[in-house]
């Protein structure tokens, strides 16, 4: 079970022992960061975006084409942005560290 | 002060309302009373990846146990609510005991819409709304590969799709004239009736279902009759022809009820104490200045955002634009506002490459757009519709030209800011 580490909107970070198999979406949005999901996982509503600290862009399976249009769209989207419902947690992600965005 | 509150019913509006009353530091007592025994839950993966089997059951919670033991929340499922007493402000669950509000939510959902023909009794007939609804229709597919879909709307499209997938010959028997008449335009609908034959798919429209017949020796489905005398023989048949608010309890505790429970822009009943949210609840919308009843997440989600929002004091109005989606085949369907009363269509880039949008225009502004696998019109459609939002036509049509350069707002619009 990998170890997340997430900094909720007022700037404080929280650890998380998450699932592995379970997205990232799932697991901020059982705690109390703020992160809406309306559209439960399938990239289309951007309500759980997240920038994921810099050691990590790289690290983690590219952004399929959908939600890197999506991102393009938000207000606040950088090169750290992700949305967290495509972003499937595995053991090797201990130590992820993840921000929540702005609400849009 | 509100310190006891209430919410029936357990479905998404219920969950964000409880979200949003803790969130927003409400510290009184929340019970959440529901008829089915779990926990809120998302229904849009009933009719595709719960039904295919690749989604776990527990994966259907929008939050474990955990969440509400750790945020004080009571939750009293498997037990309906029976009655509301507005007078002493109680509302009776099926076991006699009652629970005491000082505002009440009435988030109870809507059910399907029966199909009346003879035969409707019969074994292997199915309707899908909740996850025993899918649970027992997964169980029914040992009794063969033919299945008719009664209803070319949103769910029976889901479930041909995802059967389809699974290998089974399908069938879809729509009524009206062409698939998901009530809310999309012609040429989505063609879209995805194609899209639906090209897999195998054996759509009709115009099929008036007139009875189910059984086999001889047992109770279990044989085939679907129609008006014009075909036969389709089926092993299984899911009804999928509309939804009804739940608003007996409403009802009985004399609210106002038409095509669900009536509340104003704040989501309240006439009852200062008692509000309603998601699919039960008919309230005008904003955009359009229509009463509807919305069947959506995106509804719930909003509506129940603005019932906390009330019951602790501000009174904020729900007028966000409404959005909806469907998954056939991969091909997502997302629909960002309402088309009611569109004068004008324009498609933007072609179907033949399956990313396209169907932009719905009244009195020249963008009130509506279909997008087909095209997640950037979606995402910028939900800045600009019902935002008048006055779009070029020939600008529109050329979907090199992005959609929020395809116009402007008018000048007395809010949105100029």
């Amino acid at each position: 079970m990998p170890l997340i580490r997430v900094l909720d909107r007022d700037g404080i970070e929280h650890e998380v022992q998450a699932g592995a198999g379970l997205k990232l979406m799932e697991v901020l949005r059982e705690l109390d960061y703020g992160v809406s999901a309306i559209c439960g996982g399938m990239c289309s509503c951007a309500t759980c975006h997240v920038f994921v600290d810099r050691d990590w862009v790289d690290k983690l399976r590219a952004p399929m084409s959908d939600e890197t249009e999506l991102i393009a769209e938000l207000t606040d989207a950088t090169g750290q942005s992700r949305l967290s419902c495509q972003i499937e947690l595995t053991d090797a992600m201990n130590n992820l560290r993840v921000t929540i965005a702005p609400e849009e | 002060m509100v310190d006891r509150i209430v919410i029936v019913g357990a479905g998404q509006a219920a969950a964000q309302t409880c979200e949003t009353l803790r969130h927003r530091g409400y510290k009184g007592s929340i019970v959440i009373v529901g008829s089915e025994p779990l926990l809120p839950y998302q229904r849009p993966p009933l009719s595709k990846k719960y039904l295919a089997g690749l989604l776990q059951r527990d994966r259907l919670l929008i939050r474990h146990q955990q969440h509400y033991d750790e945020h004080c929340v009571e939750t009293r499922l498997g037990h309906p609510a029976i009655e509301i007493d507005r007078r002493t402000q109680r509302v009776r669950i099926d076991d006699g005991s009652t629970y005491a509000y000082d505002a009440l939510l009435l988030a109870t959902g809507s059910r399907p819409r029966k199909l009346s023909v003879p035969g409707t009794d019969l074994d292997g007939i199915h309707y899908v709304r909740s996850v025993e609804d899918v649970e027992a229709l997964r169980a029914a597919m040992e009794h063969g590969r033919r299945l008719v879909v009664i209803g070319g709307g949103y769910i029976g499209l889901e479930v041909a799709a995802t059967c389809r997938q699974l290998g089974f010959e399908v069938t879809v028997l729509e009524s009206s004239g062409r698939l998901m008449q009530r809310v999309v335009c012609h040429e989505t609908s063609e879209f995805f009736a194609e899209e639906h034959s090209r897999r195998g798919v054996r759509i009709h429209c115009n099929a008036q279902v007139t009875s189910i017949s059984s086999h001889a020796d047992s109770p279990r489905v044989r085939s679907v009759l129609c008006a014009d005398g075909t036969e389709h023989l089926a092993d299984l048949v899911v009804v999928g022809i509309g939804v009804e608010a739940v608003d007996d309890l409403a009802r009985a505790a004399g609210l106002e009820c038409s095509n669900g429970i009536v509340v104003d822009a704040h989501c309240r009943t006439a009852d200062v104490f008692i509000y309603a949210a998601g699919d039960c609840a008919s309230q005008i919308n904003a955009q359009t200045g229509v009463r509807l009843r919305l069947e959506s997440v995106d509804n719930a989600f909003q509506q129940g955002t603005t019932v906390a929002l009330n019951m602790l004091g501000e009174r904020t109005s729900h007028n966000s634009v409404p959005w909806f989606w469907s998954d056939q085949f991969g091909l997502k369907l997302i629909t960002v506002g309402l088309n009611l009363g569109h004068d004008q269509i324009v498609i933007r880039g072609k179907r033949v490459t399956g990313s396209f949008s169907i932009c719905y225009l009244r009195a020249g502004r963008l009130v509506a757009i279909d997008t087909i696998n095209n997640p950037k019109d979606q995402m910028v459609a939900r800045k600009l519709v019902g935002r008048e939002f006055l779009p070029d036509a020939n600008k529109l049509s050329d979907p090199t030209v992005a959609l929020k350069d395809c116009g402007a707002f008018a000048a007395m619009a809010q949105v100029v800011q």
